[in-house]
Formats: structure tokens, C-alpha cells, sequence
């Protein structure tokens, strides 16, 4: 504010002390500097081979090309409506609203685990169920499950590793089995656990999936108790086994339009199923399962009405962070968990300011 | 550079602690915002104490800025030239107007984005906009030039400082400082 009162100017020479201003002024700089250089350290400049959320996004980019307005993974998918029907056994161990006696609107969408949104569907492709439940009091809980009952990496810097080592060769076009064999001794977990994976039995379709929150949570009660938790959403529809060839029409969208079809007849339920961890269970590693005797509480019922294709359904423009949790629920020492954040909200990011492509799945089929 | 009693004038007591407040909000958020998005493990509890924080910032802001209307400033010690006065004036216009329009950029870009806007465990904001893709893209963009702008305008005003407080020796940090200091 320069006002009257201020006593003028003079020269800044006539009154710096000529003795040390060399010094003093390098000081300044050298504050400055020391200044500037930890916002540029915090921002990642000074460590360009760190793995950040825009590494990882960007891994998903080189390997499965860029898909304008789609997500980087989990990229072909359809969005549904429906409603979660708590029946008031969850709150034993959470104080959270979603386990208060009562019904919750819900949008979600079932995906397929792949980069390439216009891909033909495949029997051993992983699916996944996402879920924003809202609740009443303005919170919300989103969740990403998958139909795999372990996780086939334990770090971010595993999992970025994975992507290279199974991405496909510039030459060869298929992925260099080298590569994943040098993956695979480097990091026995997922040797393990992809075991685990391939010996688990895949049902027919999204209908009859189970569908696993994979990473431990924490369940926080009235009292302030914690108990670690994994989840899944366990369907009503009963188990069929997975049909390993193709179906005879060629339709390169039969996982899904077998579900759109069934969805037309009769609505689909899940029950969502929380385990509860023993103590010595790891909750900071998702790709050991936990022994198979914990305590299960059935505290609610999903139920799935209708489909809609991505074109229209708010699913499309729903990041369906795990890490947004209504309070009671809390993420684990999992590194999975922030990780997941901040690669979603960077493929979020790049995805909503694009221009937006049909998507390869329509829910407004005729009923086969 | 002291008056005729050799008392320094210094800003009111409480646009200084203010000042400094906020000075320590407004450094750590600047930290957290570069260091969260380039962060997979450290991501989430970054993010969630930059939310309440900057809209602590945003309310702090507020009243600041009332607060600043209703005092007496110190006068410009000589050592400024008109130059520098004209430029710091113009660096507090700007120094204000992006600590309130950042939190309130980010709330925006969070509700255009369909999150729900989480405080402290079961407390939470409403959105102020409808979800919006394309107005997310631009807010979100518009929230990171701003930061940016924000961090640059915070170095200038630190060396602007430093080199009178250091190099001139003029005594300017002075008018700020919490408690009295002895003037040369």
C-alpha cells in the first residue's frame, strides 16, 4: 500500500554496507535455492527413475495404447444401478452408517481387467466389480473388487514390473516369457500367488463371480476397537463352471451381454461378506490369503436391477478410489491402497478431459 | 533504518500471527500438493490432510483479508524503492488472491469430479457443482497452474525479503516479527 505516510525512497546503495554485500547477497541466493530445490526434490524432479502415479499411468499407455476417455485399466466395462440392503450385522465391528439397518442407493460397474477397451472378451480375463454405495448422512463408501482370491502383486514397484514383464514384444508381438521368469524369481510372493490364482476356479460370468476387496481394511467400532477386515461380494447366483471354449455366435462382448441378458430376466444379488482377521494375519500383503476357517458376517445384500452402458451411466465418470471410505471404515498398511489412489486419480485425471468414445459394450441388447 | 525513538512501527499483533500462521499452512500445502501427486505410497495421507487444510486456509483467508482492511500498516521502510513498493503491493493483491482462490478451485474441482469432500472422519463439505467431466479437467488443470503460480509468487516474496533483511540490513522482516527484536 503506498500511501502518504511512507518516507520516500532512497537508493538501495546508500544504504547497503558495501563490507560483505557479495556474501550476503550469495547467502540470499543460496536460501532461495536451498528453498526452490526441496519443492523440486518433493515434486519428484530431482528423482526421475522414482515410480510415480504418472509412471504407472503411463506404463498402462506404452503397453496398451492410448484409448481417449477410457480408463488406463479396467478399460471395457458396463455401469449398473441397484441398491445395498444392510441388514445391521456390520455394525458389531463398525461404527460406519453403511452397516446401520437400511437400504443405499448404489452405482457400479462390472469391467474386465484389460487396457484395450475394444478387446474381445476372454474366459481367464479377470473381471471386477466396482461399487459406490451413498449413504444418507452424505458419505460415501467405493469399492474395487476383483473375481481373484489373492492379489498377484504385494508393492506398486512389483506391479509396475509386472506390467513390463507381461507386456507384449516390439518384435514378437507376445509377451518375452523370459522376462516374466526373471519377474517371477525376483519376487516369489507373486510366483505364489499367480499358483493361486490359476488353481482357483473361475466361474461362467460376472453373474456367479465372487468378487474380492483383495486389500485388508480397518473396521473401526463405537468403542473405537479396530479389527482388520477383507470383504467380498459373494453372489446368490449359484456357481457354473467357466465354459473354456469360445461361444459359437463369435460374440466378441459375450461376457458381458450374458450378463446384460440375465440382468433383463431377473435382478442379481451379492452378499457382501466381511472377514475377520486373526491376529498375525497380514493385512499389509494382498497376495497371501488368509486361512480359510476366519469369521465371515453376511452384513447386507446388493442387489443389481439394471445395466447401462457407459455412454450414459454416471459409472463412466465415477473414479472409484478404494481409499474413499465412509468414516468406521480406514485402509490398512497395505501399500496396494494409496497406490491404487493416486494411479486412479491420475488415469481420472488424463481420462475426463478427453473426448469420449462409444463404448464397445451396449446394455440395451435384445434379451438372447 | 529505526524512527526518531528507535522504535521500529511493526503490523498489528494480529495480522502478524496471521501472517505466520498461515505462512506455515501455505508452505506445508505447497509441500504436500508437489509431493502427493508424484507419490504412490505417500498419496493418500497426504491428500488427506491437504483437504482440511486448505479450507482452513480458505477460512483463515477470509478473515485475514478483513483483518488487513480494518488495520494501520506499518509505512515502507526507505530502502524501497517505488519500483519494489508498487511490486510488493502488487505481490499481496496476488499473494491473496491465490490463497483464496486455490482451496476454493480445489473444492470445485473435487465436486465437479463427483468426490465427496471428506474433512475429518465422518465431517465432510457439500459439492458446489454438479459432476462435470470436462469442468473437472479444466478445474483440476486450473488448480495446478494456480499452485505453481503460488509457489513462484512465495519465492519472490521470500527473496524480496531475505535480501533486505540480509543484504540491505534495512530491518525489514522486523515489521513482521512476533516478538521485538534489537534494532541495529
Amino acid at each position: 500500500m503506498v500511501d502518504s505516510s511512507d518516507p520516500p525512497p532512497q537508493t538501495y546503495l546508500g544504504s547497503a554496507k558495501p563490507a560483505g554485500f557479495i556474501g550476503r547477497l550469495a547467502l540470499v541466493l543460496f536460501i532461495v535455492t536451498t528453498v526452490a530445490a526441496l519443492f523440486a526434490y518433493a515434486g519428484g524432479w530431482l528423482t526421475p527413475h522414482a515410480l510415480t502415479p504418472a509412471r504407472m499411468v503411463d506404463t498402462f499407455e506404452q503397453v496398451n495404447g492410448v484409448h481417449p476417455g477410457f480408463r488406463r485399466n479396467h478399460a471395457k466395462g458396463v455401469g449398473f444401478s441397484g441398491k445395498f440392503q444392510s441388514n445391521g450385522q456390520g455394525a458389531s465391528i463398525s461404527k460406519a452408517s453403511v452397516f446401520q439397518p437400511g437400504g443405499f442407493p448404489v452405482i457400479g460397474r462390472f469391467a474386465v481387467a484389460i487396457g484395450q477397451p475394444f478387446q474381445a472378451d476372454a474366459p481367464h480375463t479377470v473381471r471386477s466389480m466396482a461399487i459406490q454405495i451413498k449413504l444418507p448422512d452424505g458419505q460415501e463408501w467405493r469399492s474395487g473388487m476383483n473375481n481373484i482370491p489373492v492379489f498377484a502383486v504385494s508393492t506398486p514397484q512389483a506391479f509396475y514390473e509386472l506390467i513390463q514383464a507381461g507386456a507384449p514384444d516390439h518384435k514378437t508381438g507376445k509377451p518375452d516369457p523370459e522376462k516374466m521368469s526373471a519377474f517371477l524369481a525376483r519376487n516369489p510372493e507373486s510366483a505364489t500367488a499367480i499358483q493361486l490364482i490359476r488353481s482357483h476356479p473361475f466361474s461362467s460370468g460376472f453373474d456367479n463371480s465372487t468378487y474380492n476387496g483383495l486389500d485388508a481394511f480397518r473396521f473401526t467400532d463405537a468403542s473405537g476397537k479396530v479389527t482388520a477386515v477383507r470383504w467380498s461380494m459373494v453372489p446368490a447366483q449359484p456357481f457354473a463352471p467357466l465354459s473354456t471354449t469360445a461361444p459359437a455366435n463369435g460374440d466378441p462382448n459375450y461376457l458381458f451381454d450374458d450378463l446384460i441378458s440375465e440382468v433383463q430376466q431377473h435382478p442379481l444379488q451379492w452378499h457382501l461378506m466381511i472377514t475377520i482377521s486373526q491376529p498375525g494375519d497380514p493385512t499389509n500383503d494382498a497376495t497371501i490369503p488368509w486361512p480359510s476357517d476366519r469369521q465371515k458376517i453376511d452384513v447386507g445384500t446388493l442387489t443389481i436391477d439394471h445395466l447401462e452402458t457407459e455412454d450414459t451411466s454416471p459409472a463412466r465418470d465415477i473414479n472409484f478410489d478404494p481409499l474413499v471410505l465412509p468414516d468406521g471404515i480406514s485402509g490398512s498398511d497395505d501399500p496396494l491402497l494409496s497406490a491404487r489412489s493416486a494411479a486412479y486419480a491420475e488415469s481420472f485425471r488424463r481420462r475426463e478431459g478427453e473426448q469420449k468414445t462409444p463404448s464397445q459394450v451396449s446394455a440395451t441388447k435384445e434379451a438372447k | 533504518m529505526t524512527d526518531q525513538s528507535g522504535e521500529q512501527p511493526r503490523f498489528p499483533l494480529l495480522m502478524r500471527i496471521l501472517h505466520w500462521l498461515m505462512a506455515a499452512m501455505v508452505l506445508s500445502m505447497l509441500f504436500i500438493g508437489m509431493a502427493m501427486v508424484s507419490s504412490l505410497v505417500n498419496y493418500h495421507w497426504l491428500l488427506s490432510i491437504h483437504r482440511p487444510l486448505g479450507i482452513l486456509i480458505l477460512l483463515l483467508v477470509v478473515i485475514r483479508f478483513i483483518n488487513r482492511k480494518l488495520s494501520k500498516l506499518p509505512p515502507f521502510p526507505p530502502t524501497m524503492s517505488r519500483a519494489e513498493r508498487r511490486i510488493a503491493h502488487l505481490s499481496e493483491i496476488m499473494l491473496y488472491t491465490l490463497m483464496f482462490s486455490l482451496p476454493l478451485v480445489g473444492w470445485a474441482m473435487l465436486s465437479a469430479g463427483d468426490y465427496p469432500i471428506v474433512m475429518v472422519g465422518p465431517i465432510h463439505l457439500p459439492q458446489i457443482l454438479p459432476a462435470n467431466p470436462a469442468l473437472f479437467a479444466v478445474l483440476r488443470m486450473t488448480h495446478t497452474i494456480l499452485a505453481y503460480l503460488l509457489l513462484l509468487t512465495f519465492l519472490g516474496h521470500l527473496s524480496a525479503v531475505l535480501f533486505h533483511t540480509l543484504v540491505l540490513q534495512d530491518g525489514l522482516l522486523r515489521r513482521m516479527w512476533v516478538w521485538k527484536t534489537p534494532s541495529k
